[in-house]
């Protein structure tokens, strides 16, 4: 569950919301409207007001490694530090059936970070967060470079999350993976929250 | 102690030597003409005046002239920190924690020196100070500006990297090590370099100037290690404090990294 009590920083109004688990809530809205800015307000990313609690845990009584540990994050473009992937991701049975669910294969762990395609990056990167298995997802538009086949395969994955109680709170151009994905769909406008619709 | 004394004739036929520079650089187009005269003219006022001083200074040891002049020294050297950054931090804090960092350290240093090992009388004695104090602040602030530098560079290059470190659970420092590691050590990089070759290309200043004066060259010799210990105790010191406080800076204690704390531009 997350809960977020009149969250604001600059560029951002002020925002309550709530999640259950394993309920999906999408934010849509035109490019810069500001819904990169409340996924990386409520990960603490950025200096910023407000409250937000992840199932009990208060965000300003929680660690912030510990909190990103617990409300994961994933940017619309992905960062790496190491030169490979397997810099990033530990190998283990969890990660390689979630290579397979998203059809790349076990030595995609071996490959260079630096000859990633876009889609390659994105869905990796997912893996690197769910490795991690947070029970709070923030998504940044994570199906925007992948084609048909894999956009399916992480909308299937996602699917799976919020079934194990995970609860996602993800921003998409798309009002059709909007429907598939979440039960609610709220629309941001230059830093405000401005109407919600079932 | 005997040496072969200058007169002005003897400096005026080695400026002679400028000429070659001048004509270079009109025949090149090089457009150098006036820097190079500016640059001359600032060189021989700068050094005839430091002369002056320290012939004033020398011959009436005094702790509060003494100190005037180190401060002076400490403040142009911390000007030349924070102009050297391409994007420093914002305010107080690159002048701050540039100079801050290079004036402990280097004052540290100097004062164990002094009453550790030099030992003149008085401790503060100009004739030593000033001099140990002058080589030891130009290293440090080398040292210093490159690892701060190279700091503010890679932390905008990486930030990516490094939030990306952040968004799965790394502290700052787990994030920030790459960056720190690599602005540690070019910070230090020119200081084993100089230590390295020296005595095999480079012969160094102060070693030289003894011998000239007509120290005996294992004296200079030994006089020149030490700095070299000095300085380079001096350098480590500064640029670890630079380094680990403005990577502080950059970050915050809820472990963001705080890109906003950086300067746009420093007119470079």
């Amino acid at each position: 569950m997350l809960e977020i009590v009149n969250l604001h920083r600059p560029g951002l109004s002020p925002v309550s919301l709530r999640i259950d688990d394993g309920e999906c809530l999408a934010l849509m809205g035109p490019s810069g409207s500001g819904k990169s800015l409340i996924l990386r307000a409520v990960a603490d990313l950025d200096p910023n007001e407000g409250r937000v609690r992840a199932n009990g845990d208060e965000r300003s009584q929680t660690p912030a490694p510990l909190w990103r540990q617990k409300v994961g994050f994933l940017p619309a473009q992905p960062g790496w530090w190491g030169e490979s992937v397997g810099d990033h991701i530990e190998k283990s049975d969890s990660v390689l059936d979630l290579l397979h669910k998203l059809h790349l294969p076990d030595e995609s762990l071996n490959w260079p970070v630096s000859r990633l395609s876009t889609g390659e990056t994105q869905r990796l990167a997912l893996i690197r967060l769910l490795a991690h298995a947070p029970k709070v997802l923030l998504l940044d538009e994570p199906t925007s470079a992948l084609d048909e086949e894999a956009r399916k395969s992480v909308e299937a994955l996602l699917k799976a999350q919020l079934s194990n109680g995970v609860s996602i709170l993800l921003t998409t151009h798309d009002k059709k993976q909007a429907n598939r994905l979440c039960q609610r769909i709220f629309h941001i406008n230059k830093g405000v929250v401005t109407e919600a619709f079932s | 102690m005997s040496y072969i004394m200058l007169s002005y004739t003897d400096l005026l036929l080695a400026s002679l030597l400028l000429m070659i520079n001048g004509v270079l650089s009109v025949i090149f187009s090089l457009g150098l003409l006036k820097r190079l005269v500016i640059a001359v003219t600032r060189m021989v006022v700068q050094l005839l005046l430091v002369g002056s001083i320290l012939s004033w200074l020398f011959a009436a040891p005094s702790p509060f002239w003494t100190l005037l002049a180190a401060f002076v020294m400490v403040a142009f050297a911390g000007y030349e920190i924070v102009s050297r950054q391409d994007r420093p931090l914002k305010g107080f804090w690159s002048a701050g924690l540039g100079a801050g960092s290079m004036t402990v350290a280097s004052m540290v240093i100097v004062l164990l020196a002094l009453t550790t090992q030099i030992r003149p009388d008085p401790w503060y004695h100009p004739q030593y100070m000033i001099p140990i104090l002058g080589m030891i602040l130009g290293n440090t602030m080398t040292g210093v500006s490159l690892g701060l530098n190279t700091l503010t560079n890679a932390v905008r290059r990486e930030a990516g990297a490094i939030e990306a470190g952040l968004i799965l659970g790394m502290s700052r420092h787990k994030a920030m090590q790459g960056v720190i590691r690599q602005s540690l050590r070019n910070g230090l990089m020119p200081l084993i370099n100089a230590m390295s070759v020296m005595g095999l290309v480079s012969l160094p200043g102060m070693m030289t100037g003894q011998i000239l004066a007509g120290a005996a060259p294992q004296e200079a010799v030994k006089y020149q290690i030490l700095i070299m210990f000095l300085i380079s105790g001096a350098t480590g010191f500064g640029v670890i404090i630079s380094v680990l406080g403005a990577s502080l800076r950059l970050s915050d204690n809820r472990h963001r990294l705080r890109l906003d704390r950086l300067a746009s531009g420093n007119g470079k």
